[in-house]
């Protein structure tokens, strides 16, 4: 398959990722939404490794793994605790900061 | 791996060994006795600032061209550990006053100053991603400490979301990169790209997608929104930490990554950071004269700080100046660093312990009842807008000679305009200490006024040998070029 099938797939991925982080308002949508935008990039990876037949970018993508493994193990902990003070974690619901 | 690469290393390995040393030993301090482990923290990065000062001049790269030792990253990474230092003086009472005081804090702040270590370090793109991870998810865990605060929660969610998005774009970058030159190495990026086997639009577009993320992590308009919500929200003093410490790693890595890797990019980059520095200087302190929190107010007042380093990050792809303007960012950095850390200790002084005490109102009469702490404050206040005999004033003046010399005289007289108004609101706060009367009550600490009038004495002191300091600067950037 030629190269711009897995670029333009990752970037459709890449976009659908950010229009999720913008537009919903559930947190733990926003955070798959996120883990898509890692997993475009994973994509980039992976296909440019094959590419230009080096090793790289697939080990690459096992640092990225482990760092989205790290960072969910913040994350929801975070709602977790967000939950059981507010009973909810619409995002909508987080606007006691302003100015 | 052999031995060279662990003493090259040296400085993060102690930083390193030393957080765990603390978690484990904050299990047998009993509370009330915490003071201990501030004072082991404060040795422990006082060991670290002398293990990177023995290594200055005796620089290179460790483990397989992933990490740089230079002069770069020793004055940078002095800086974020003197901040550390300060950072530790400041939230040893806050924490007892806020019943804060957990065996983490000092451990994750730790590991967050090893992740700014590292990034100034990071001579592989790899390398770049998971230091600015591990600077980043302590933080977050940081911002939540206060847990039982809703305002901290949020604070805290709000920064993890925006910072893994700002994340997921440098990784989409760095991706892109790869993808151009087949390499992640800094300086075997920059050889791929002499050779001329490069995919130029997929290099540009990975190139800006890095500039976009790394603009998330130092707060630059458009991308600052979460800033101002986030320091609200966080423990104070680590507002402060992230006001400081974390703006300065963000400037390493752009500087580190973009004049080592992407120094043919400068002329298709100028426009975007043009925009950017424009825009930051101009939203920042725009809406800042709204504000009466003075979390809030210091949140934009750094966002504005950040778009006069970035005006001179512009110049960097032209030789005869990028020098010149790097040693002002390195010189305007410590300015920046002295300056905002004295101001964030008088709002420290000024909390209450429920949390009250953060408005303008709070100030009043303050320079009247404790001449001490206002006239510190009117020295940040004056440093911050950049009036002569500070340190804020030199650094400005270089950053705006590095703007002018490079060509970019409307981008000088934007930021000298945004000055201009900045005086408005920093000077507000200099007004409502010294001509209203008011009832200002401060928490009385050792610490917090060792830091606000020692801050004070240096931003004075200073300011009257610029030339040596923008001297040390330059010296510590010859090997970036």
């Amino acid at each position: 398959m030629p190269m711009s099938y897995y670029l333009i797939l990752s970037a459709a991925m890449f976009a659908i990722g950010v229009l999720g982080v913008i537009l919903r308002r559930n947190p733990l949508v926003v955070f798959m939404s996120l883990e898509l935008m890692f997993n475009a990039a994973n994509l980039v990876f992976v296909a440019f490794s094959a590419y230009h037949q080096i090793l790289d970018g697939d080990l690459f993508v096992f640092f990225v793994m482990t760092t989205a493994a790290a960072e969910v193990a913040v994350g929801l902990a975070l709602m977790v605790a967000i939950f059981r003070a507010k009973h909810t974690i619409d995002l909508d619901e987080m606007s006691m900061l302003k100015g | 791996m052999n031995l060279s690469d662990f003493i090259l290393t040296l400085p993060i390995l102690v930083l390193l060994a030393w957080a765990l040393l603390l978690l484990v030993v904050d299990l047998w301090v009993p509370k009330g006795r915490k003071g201990i482990v501030a004072a082991l923290a404060a040795l422990g990065l006082a060991v670290t600032i002398g293990v990177t000062l023995s290594q200055a001049g005796n620089g290179g790269l460790a483990f397989q061209n992933m990490i740089m030792a230079d002069g770069f990253a020793v004055y940078l990474n002095v800086l974020y550990l003197v901040s550390g230092l300060v950072v530790i003086a400041l939230s040893h009472d806050y924490l007892k006053r806020m019943n804060l005081e957990r065996g983490e804090f000092y451990p994750l702040m730790f590991l967050s100053i090893a992740g700014m270590m590292l990034v100034t370090q990071a001579y592989n793109l790899i390398m770049v991603f998971l230091a600015l991870e591990f600077l980043s998810i302590p933080l977050y865990v940081l911002a939540g400490l206060a847990r039982e605060r809703p305002e901290s929660e949020e604070s805290s969610l709000k920064y993890f979301l925006l910072g893994t998005f700002s994340s997921a774009f440098v990784l989409y970058g760095i991706a892109l990169i790869f993808g151009a030159t087949a390499t992640t190495g800094l300086s075997e990026i920059i050889a791929s790209v002499q050779e001329g086997a490069v995919n130029l639009p997929i290099f540009l577009a990975g190139a800006a997608l890095m500039l976009v993320g790394f603009a998330f992590k130092l707060a630059a308009v458009p991308f600052h929104e979460w800033a101002p919500d986030v320091y609200q929200g966080a423990p104070t003093p680590v507002a402060s930490f992230m006001a400081v410490a974390v703006k300065t790693a963000g400037v390493a890595v752009l500087l580190r990554v973009f004049l080592t890797a992407f120094p043919t990019l400068a002329a298709e980059m100028a426009p975007l950071g043009w925009g950017i520095a424009a825009l930051t200087m101009l939203v920042g302190n725009i809406l800042a004269i709204a504000q009466t929190n003075l979390k809030r107010l210091l949140a934009y007042s750094s966002i504005s700080h950040g778009g006069y380093l970035l005006m001179a990050f512009v110049a960097y792809g032209n030789p005869q100046v990028a020098g010149q303007a790097v040693a002002a960012m390195l010189f305007y950095l410590l300015a920046y660093t002295l300056t905002t850390f004295g101001a964030w200790a008088v709002v420290i002084s000024v909390e209450q312990a429920d949390y009250q005490g953060l408005e303008l109102e709070d100030y009043a009469g303050l320079g009247l009842k404790y001449p001490w702490l206002g006239v510190a404050m009117l020295v940040f206040m004056l440093s911050l807008t950049g009036i002569p005999l500070t340190m804020g004033f030199w650094g400005k003046l270089f950053l705006f000679r590095a703007a002018v010399d490079a060509g970019y005289v409307e981008l000088a007289l934007i930021g000298l305009l945004s000055s201009l108004i900045s005086a408005y609101y920093y000077l507000r706060v200099v007004v409502m200490m010294f001509m209203r009367s008011g009832e200002p009550r401060i928490r009385r600490d050792g610490w917090l006024s060792l830091v606000a009038v020692g801050s004070a004495l240096a931003v004075v002191g200073l300011s009257l040998l610029p030339n040596q300091i923008l001297q040390m600067a330059a010296q510590a950037i010859l090997s970036l070029q």
